[in-house]
């Protein structure tokens, strides 16, 4: 691909789907829990019956309202939905109700930051509500699918970039930049490998240098950020060849199958979809006002952007700590909750939390592949651990260990470190005398020290710490020990 | 502006709806009528009017997101033509 990249660039788009944490459909007032039983939580509008009349879930307003702000989108005053008609036996009506010329939320932005520190801004064309299909089960026999309509009519957002994106990382950046606010804003819960959040991908190919976007082609049903790169690897390197071969790309719909690493075409050109777009009659005008708008404002939680300068100013971490704990909500609460409890606050121990926090328990998830919120150990037991750091009874290293007996007993900082006496050593007058023997059996090493050979310090604390069976104060046993050899 | 017979084709087709020669036909010829009778309108001057995109000219009838149950999952089903288990069967469509 990188020769490729030499001449040719990709231009990208994305279209991203997000459900809505309401708790009712968009248009009616069945619930919209996951893993309800099939077909529970339908009813007569969601179903398609004749004669019913939908009505707008004011939440589902509020919700798409919330993220036009946070993504610097203009807000439309007046908008209509409009019916997107197709036939497919997971859409009980025959339409989806949509919004089509006149999208609520449109003209937003979002600047994202690439590992190279360089920044980027990806417009954002349109936000707007829209309603889910229900679930086919395909694989029940070869004629027939099963149908589920409990997911049909639930809300979804649907947030259409411009196609701005220029290469793999800017799209998976954006992408995460887009969850990572559906989170904070606590109106979709970031799930792609559950459907929650679904991305389709647009991309084209044009000669490096050149203003003029080649044709597109959209890949549908991306569910995962894996799939996103890989998909538009595949596809660019598609495109390239089929130009390089002297042939012209044809605006299709592609399908990406994640086990041949491939795109290939979903329907053909012939058999394009007609959608015959109309205003719903069913539906009246929504309108926002000023006063609508200003509450929702008010109602806007702390983003990650002013939650990064915040922890800068009340935490004085270092950028690297805050941008992975602001990064996931939870964790950054967590955080904060390690931090409230802490007897002592200062910098000192806003850091030793950050360390616990970054190396322990993030590794103890990754290991375990469980959520924080399943953690058993809670955030006062870690404070109460980074009380004894700080108080220096215990160093780093015995921090380490304490907090993975925690961790496997679930038992309290405390107890681990009284059981096991783990409190460590500063008195000087014990330190020295095991500095003494330590001298005194490795004569040769402490006199090379003495002469000159500064390596062989590390050696000698080891064997001391290890003597003292790392209870020993590091900061104390380094000061001691050049003391004692200098004399 | 005439409908050629070739549109009356794609529409029946994007409504599931099949027709024979003659039908198709008389519906190319009611659809013209009906076309023209509209056409009318393009003699009115429509410049400084804003499209009216609903009948009704009601705004921001919402309701409250709370959950009711109107259906029990065997009163949904009830009606399905063809049902297994507590799913609707349906023939098997698939883009591809």
């Amino acid at each position: 691909m990188k020769e490729i990249l030499q001449k040719y660039e990709p231009v990208i788009g994305l279209e991203i789907h997000a459900q809505m944490k309401t708790k009712t459909k968009a248009f009616c007032r069945c619930s919209t829990e996951f893993n309800a039983p099939s077909n529970s939580n339908v009813c007569p509008v969601c179903l398609g019956h004749p004669g019913v009349l939908p009505v707008l879930n004011e939440e589902l307003v509020n919700f798409i309202l919330k993220m036009g702000l946070a993504t610097n989108c203009k807000i439309k005053e007046r908008s209509i939905f409009a019916r997107k008609n197709y036939f497919y036996p997971d859409l009980s009506k025959g339409y989806q109700i949509t919004q089509f010329e006149t999208p609520i939320c449109y003209g937003g932005y979002l600047d994202i930051e690439l590992k190279d520190d360089t920044k980027r801004k990806i417009g954002i064309t349109r936000i707007h509500m829209e309603e889910d299909a229900g679930k086919s089960i395909h694989d029940f026999s070869d004629d027939e699918s099963l149908i589920d309509f409990n997911r049909c009519g639930v809300p979804l957002i649907e947030i259409v970039s411009e196609p701005d994106i220029r290469t793999i990382e800017e799209a998976t950046t954006y992408l995460n930049k887009v969850k990572q606010l559906l989170v904070y804003l606590e109106i979709n819960d970031g799930n792609m490998e559950e459907g929650s959040l679904r991305c389709d991908a647009n991309i084209s190919i044009r000669k490096k240098g050149e203003e003029k976007f080649g044709t597109r082609t959209e890949i549908k049903n991306l569910n995962s950020f894996r799939n996103v790169a890989d998909a538009l690897e595949a596809e660019f390197n598609r495109q390239y060849e089929v130009i390089e071969s002297g042939d012209k790309v044809y605006y299709t719909t592609m399908t990406y199958d994640a086990t041949l690493k491939k795109t290939s075409p979903l329907r053909s050109k012939e058999e394009a979809h007609d959608y015959r777009y109309f205003p719903e009659p069913d539906l009246v005008y929504v309108e926002v006002n000023e006063n609508k708008l200003e509450s929702i404002k008010n109602e806007l939680p702390e983003l990650p952007e002013e939650k990064k300068l915040r922890f800068k100013k009340d935490y004085l971490l270092p950028d690297y700590d805050i941008n992975i704990l602001v990064q996931d909500k939870e964790l950054s609460n967590f955080y904060e909750q390690v931090t409230s409890n802490l007897a002592t606050k200062n910098e000192k121990t806003f850091k030793t939390s950050s360390n616990i926090i970054l190396s322990e328990v993030l590794r103890v998830l990754n290991d375990e592949k469980i959520d924080l919120k399943n953690l058993k150990l809670k955030p006062v037991n870690i404070s109460e651990l980074i009380g004894f750091v700080s108080r220096n009874e215990i160093n780093n290293n015995t921090a380490k260990d304490v907090f993975n007996e925690m961790f496997t007993t679930g038992k309290n900082a405390s107890e681990i470190i009284k059981e096991k006496n783990l409190i460590q050593v500063s008195d000087d007058n014990l330190i020295i005398e095991i500095i003494n023997k330590i001298i005194l059996e490795n004569k040769s090493e402490a006199d090379r020290y003495k002469s000159g050979e500064s390596k062989l310090k590390g050696v000698l604390v080891g064997k001391i710490m290890k003597e003292s069976k790392g209870k020993a104060n590091p900061q104390k046993v380094n000061e001691l020990l050049d003391k004692l050899i200098e004399n | 502006m005439a409908v050629s017979i070739g549109e009356v084709e794609n529409i029946s087709k994007l409504a599931k709806l099949k027709f024979n020669e003659e039908e198709l036909k008389k519906l190319q010829t009611d659809l013209n009528n009906i076309l023209e009778y509209i056409d009318q309108l393009n003699e009115v001057n429509l410049d400084d009017v804003e499209p009216l995109e609903n009948i009704n000219e009601l705004v921001n009838i919402l309701r409250k997101d709370e959950v009711m149950q109107w259906l029990t999952q065997k009163e949904a089903l009830q009606n399905a033509p063809d049902k297994t288990g507590n799913y609707f069967r349906v023939p098997k469509v698939i883009d591809k």
